[in-house]
């Protein structure tokens, strides 16, 4: 909801697109509080860079209505244009300046003055790591250099709105941790922040809110934990020596399920709390069944993703 | 409503267009063997038509005291054109290059005015013609061009010389965008190296046979020829500028609005 203390910085509602018979966005409605981190978890063909595109004026949308940075991104795209940043998935720098050519590029094109554009850039290359390599062009950059001057340039301009397409795909660990640092920094300092990825654990960091995406749809809506818990996939496994202590258990155990990937396994329902794994173990015990395993699952965000996009029947569960 | 709210700033196409240009003129000096490649082309012709094939060709347009000297002074308007048509070819490479680098994707999501991405470009690709032009000029005299133009002369050759120019950079804009890779901007542009074989260029059009002849005096590269041939030996015009102008208003006006049309359409890549 709005308020004057966390105005929206991007709101949506029903937005959609296709692309002839193609469906990639099926209305999706969002609404982002500035300051925030909003992470849009799918897979790969989810609708995640489309709906990145369309935010950030690079493609029209097929239907619905957004606003970025309080401004309607039909009518008003250029006021929009003026206060976002874009790191999209493909790096968008110019290969034959150097690092720090390609930050002055964008100084100029942000109309910041001489002396205040020179600094601005040389404070960016020294946040970034970038400075050994500023002279340096950017062909010969690392993958992970390059996504770092990448957003060094989008923030050259100081914008409101961060876009984030995939921001740590194909980057190796340290240079994802490095990423998450910067984008921490950025939300310290009141940045809103749009972030796609395809890594749970991203958006577990990251995220304030997680919008999981399917099909151009949203699935489920909420903080980390939210996701986690309206799961029903906290259970415990029981694994048996023999089909006939697996059918003993089922009999005793009435909200037991089989385990679809092993014929000797049972799951058993519950949030693994030391009580409920006794009146467990007391009920086996009870009417003797043996058991050769037993193992506790809580739910992590992995499992909330493929339970709400595995399985197309799940797609009515939402939670706003 | 909110406090995010700020008002757009101006444009200022101008000042972005000289950025664009500069970020250009930089990307030049940093792959010369592609301004290089421009030249030597140009030269390579040059030196293949007066010294390979002149002295026959000399002799077949200037009767028998004629030669190698006189074709040279015949060839070298042709030659300064396809200068012109091998920088437009470049733009449309670096054009084609840009696109798939993604970077013209982040000047699309910036507040600036969209049309200086592609002025960097044509003012950019001028002055690369400019310094082409100085070069080639150059050889053709050493070879034995011959000029006879006076400073009125030559400066009328430069200034239309840069009109023909801007006209088939804006084409080369255009088919820079159409390219959906490098090596399709690379071929496109191949057809303008080719035109001035099929018109005054190299041999007068009244010894092509009639239909050859008849598209050899109507294609726009004859008149241009026939402009630069005139202003720089001296020669009488006629009205070969009036058709020459036109024909660079048609191209650089289509090339501009099919370009203009390409740069609006999604980002679809």
């Amino acid at each position: 909801m709005t308020t004057h203390e966390h105005p929206s910085a991007i709101t949506v509602s029903g937005l959609r697109k296709s692309y002839g018979d193609h469906v990639v966005l099926a209305g999706l409605d969002l609404d982002v509080p500035s300051g925030t981190v909003y992470s849009l978890l799918g897979a790969n063909g989810a609708g995640k860079t489309t709906t990145v595109k369309i935010l950030t004026t690079l493609i029209a949308a097929g239907g619905g209505a957004a606003s970025v940075a309080g401004h309607d991104l039909a009518t008003e795209p250029d006021a929009v244009r003026a206060a976002i940043g874009v790191t999209g998935q493909f790096s968008a720098v110019d290969n034959l300046l150097t690092g720090r050519e390609n930050l002055l590029l964008m100084a100029d094109l942000n109309h910041l003055p001489r002396a205040g554009g020179q600094r601005r850039v040389t404070e960016l290359l020294d946040l970034f790591d970038l400075t050994d390599a500023a002279g340096k062009p950017a062909a010969t950059y690392s993958g992970g250099m390059r996504r770092r001057l990448d957003l060094a340039m989008t923030l050259v301009g100081d914008p409101r709105v961060i876009f984030l397409d995939e921001p740590t795909t194909g980057l190796d660990p340290r240079s994802r941790r490095a990423m998450w640092r910067i984008v921490r920094e950025l939300v310290a300092g009141g940045v809103t922040i749009f972030l796609t990825t395809q890594y749970l654990d991203e958006a577990d960091e990251l995220a304030d809110r997680i919008g999981v995406l399917d099909h151009g749809r949203l699935v489920a809506e909420g903080t980390a934990d939210e996701l986690k818990r309206r799961l029903p996939g906290g259970h415990v496994r029981l694994r048996f020596t023999d089909p006939d202590a697996l059918d003993d258990a089922h009999r005793v155990l009435p909200q037991s399920t089989r385990d679809e990937d092993d014929a000797l396994c049972l799951r058993v329902p519950g949030d693994g709390s030391p009580r409920s794994l006794k009146s467990l173990i007391d009920r086996l015990d009870e009417w003797s069944v043996d058991v050769e395993e037993l193992t506790v699952h809580t739910p992590d965000l992995d499992d909330v993703f493929l339970a709400l996009t595995g399985n197309p029947t799940d797609e009515k569960v939402t939670v706003r | 409503m909110t406090t995010l709210a700020v008002p757009a700033a101006r444009f200022h196409p101008l000042r972005d267009s000289a950025t664009m240009l500069r970020r250009n003129l930089r990307r030049m000096v940093r792959y010369p063997s592609m301004t290089l490649m421009l030249v030597a082309m140009p030269v390579v012709f040059l030196l293949l038509f007066v010294y390979v094939f002149g002295g026959t060709l000399g002799a077949g347009i200037g009767g028998s005291a004629a030669g190698r000297a006189e074709y040279a002074n015949y060839v070298a308007p042709a030659i300064i054109l396809m200068t012109v048509t091998a920088t437009v070819q470049g733009t449309a490479i670096s054009i084609a290059m840009d696109l798939t680098e993604g970077i013209i994707a982040r000047f699309r999501t910036m507040h600036i005015a969209r049309v200086s991405v592609l002025t960097g470009h044509v003012v950019g690709s001028v002055l690369q013609a400019v310094f082409s032009l100085a070069i080639v000029i150059g050889f053709a005299v050493l070879v034995g061009f011959r000029p006879t133009a006076g400073l009125g002369g030559w400066l009328a050759a430069s200034g239309f010389l840069v009109v023909v120019t801007f006209a088939l950079v804006w084409l080369a804009v255009a088919l820079g965008q159409v390219s959906k890779t490098v090596e399709t901007a690379s071929n496109l542009p191949m057809p303008l190296m080719m035109l001035p074989f099929l018109g005054s260029g190299f041999v007068p059009t009244d010894s092509m046979p009639t239909v050859l002849r008849w598209f050899a005096e109507y294609q726009p590269f004859t008149p241009i020829i026939e402009t630069l041939r005139g202003l720089l030996t001296d020669r009488p015009l006629g009205n070969e500028p009036w058709i020459a102008l036109g024909w660079c208003a048609v191209i650089a006006l289509g090339g501009y609005l099919w370009s203009r049309k390409l740069f609006a359409r999604e980002d679809d890549r």
